[in-house]
């Protein structure tokens, strides 16, 4: 459960920083770049209690 | 992630408050470099980047100043704070008790307190933007000093109330989300110069700095009502907005848990993470919203997070501005009921909540933050010279150590004469004498040395006749 948990919280962090880079070199619109970090902002908050300072 | 991480993070309960922290509280490196990269990619690094903007810095000046003003400040932890926080283990409370003495102590921990919750009241109006967002008030403008609408009054009351009481009576919980959101707040923070750079038209990793010159950090004029930032003012202000914390020693309270001095390189994290790569990231956000919208020259974290990545940036707001005003709040109330030791903390933390939340009604602290906070440190500063000089110098120069502890002194006056005089002396020459208050901690803190020394000499001479 946690290394399923801790999997979800590396995703989400790549899903916060990712879509801004391809929004940067233009492989992304604003909108989706926007919608994609809420998701990966919830799975973090969502994914990362389970594991952290547990 | 070993077992004492994260210990610093847990409510502030001042254990070992009146003896040295013994060998098996000791916390590794790791604690400290998490602790300060945490709490320094604050809320309120979204107000102090675009005030750079506003001060009309260049891209080298401000790219420099910044490397060097946080080099500084971590070889000040490294070289004055946490060489003598391993070696007496004692908060800088008690270690200036024993100098100062108690009452001058109470007096240390009022104007303490005071500025914590100013402090904290900037951290309030930062949330407070990124809530009234939704309810679409009026919000302060940049030279707007006191509140501009009743929305915003009641937007900040709702929030200052909020986490007044987290504060109170929900601590651990806060302090546990800090520890959880940190990684993701520095990742967005990143995110919203990496979209702002993109809205400004740069579009590839090598146009990044011809452009920033050309569009972010012009070098120009300062916006009205500001003053023109060089590179000196950068790094100064970089290196001094935490000087209460280095040179004037109030991290003793934390480093003294360090197994070695050299643990305190790790609040490079804290200043590479917030104090370089967060304000840049603020910059560009401010300038984009300038290049947008001329004539828009308005400090909002919130609309300008939210222009930038949208919700998640507005999230981050929120999470960055309750994390920090939650421990602010909560330093304040302990600095208050230091004076007062016979009052509930939960009453102190709500007394001060509510002046926190009155402060942040006003912009004027969030808008002239970069003022607020070089004034911070100066009011704490002669005191971490005191410290100092007492712990090294002392003996060289021919007077006792710990000075109020051996004689029963309440009040030290070489310490009481080092703190007032210093400190009335640097604010009349920024007042009257028109040096700029970035400049004057690092002559005041050779001042409030140089006073300490001869002002001990004469107590104590004085003493030994009588």
């Amino acid at each position: 459960m946690k290394r399923a948990a801790l999997l979800v919280s590396v995703v989400a962090l790549a899903g916060t920083i990712l879509p801004p880079v391809l929004f940067f070199y233009g492989q992304m619109a604003l909108a989706p770049m926007k919608e994609w970090m809420l998701v990966a902002a919830v799975a973090w908050f969502v994914a990362t209690p389970l594991w952290m300072d547990r | 992630m070993d077992d004492d991480a994260g210990k610093p993070h847990a409510e502030p309960v001042e254990e070992y408050e009146r003896e040295p922290v013994p060998e098996r509280a000791w916390l590794g490196f790791s604690s400290f470099v998490g602790q300060y990269a945490g709490e320094h990619t604050a809320g309120t690094e979204l107000m102090i980047g675009p005030l750079f903007i506003a001060s009309g810095v260049s891209a080298p000046a401000v790219v420099g100043g910044l490397f060097a003003g946080n080099l500084l400040a971590v070889l000040s932890w490294v070289f004055l704070t946490a060489p003598i926080a391993v070696r007496a283990r004692m908060t800088l409370y008690f270690q200036l008790e024993k100098i100062c003495g108690r009452k001058l102590v109470t007096a240390y921990n009022l104007a303490n307190g005071v500025m914590f919750c100013f402090l904290a009241g900037a951290m309030v109006t930062v949330n407070a933007t990124a809530a009234g967002l939704w309810f679409g008030i009026a919000m302060p403008g940049l030279n707007d000093l006191y509140p501009n609408s009743v929305g915003w009054i009641l937007t900040v009351a709702v929030m200052g109330v909020l986490i007044t009481f987290v504060a109170a009576y929900g601590y651990k919980v806060v302090a546990r989300i800090a520890n959880i959101a940190a990684p993701w707040m520095v990742l967005v923070f990143i995110a919203y110069g990496i979209v702002a750079a993109r809205q400004l038209g740069i579009d590839s990793v090598e146009s990044f700095w011809p452009k920033a010159k050309e569009l972010i950090w012009t070098g120009g004029a300062p916006l009205a009502g500001r003053a023109k930032f060089t590179f000196w003012h950068v790094m100064f202000f970089a290196w001094f907005c935490n000087m209460a914390m280095h040179i004037g020693m109030a991290d003793l309270s934390v480093f003294r848990y360090a197994r070695k001095s050299w643990y305190a390189v790790g609040t490079a994290a804290g200043m590479y993470l917030g104090h370089f790569i967060a304000w840049l990231a603020a910059s560009i956000l401010y300038a984009q919203q300038l290049h947008a919208t001329p004539g828009n020259t308005d400090v909002l974290p919130g609309p300008l997070a939210y222009n930038s990545v949208g919700i998640a940036g507005v999230l981050c707001v929120i999470v960055a501005g309750w994390t920090t005003a939650n421990p602010t709040i909560y330093r304040a109330g302990l600095a208050f009921q230091a004076i007062s030791p016979k009052s509930s903390r939960y009453r102190v933390t709500l007394i001060t909540g509510a002046l926190a939340t009155v402060a942040g009604m006003f912009p004027a602290i969030a808008m002239k933050l970069l003022d607020f906070v070089a004034l911070y440190g100066l009011v704490l500063m002669p005191m971490g010279a005191v410290v100092f000089v007492d712990f090294w110098l002392a003996n060289r120069f021919g007077f006792e150590r710990n000075y109020a502890e051996k004689s029963g002194v309440t009040i030290n006056w070489a310490a009481a004469v080092a703190w007032v005089a210093t400190l009335a002396a640097c604010l009349m020459v920024v007042n009257m004498g028109g040096m700029q208050i970035y400049f004057i901690g690092l002559p005041g803190w050779f001042a409030a040395a140089l006073l300490y020394i001869v002002f001990s000499r004469l107590v104590q001479r004085k003493e030994v006749r009588s």
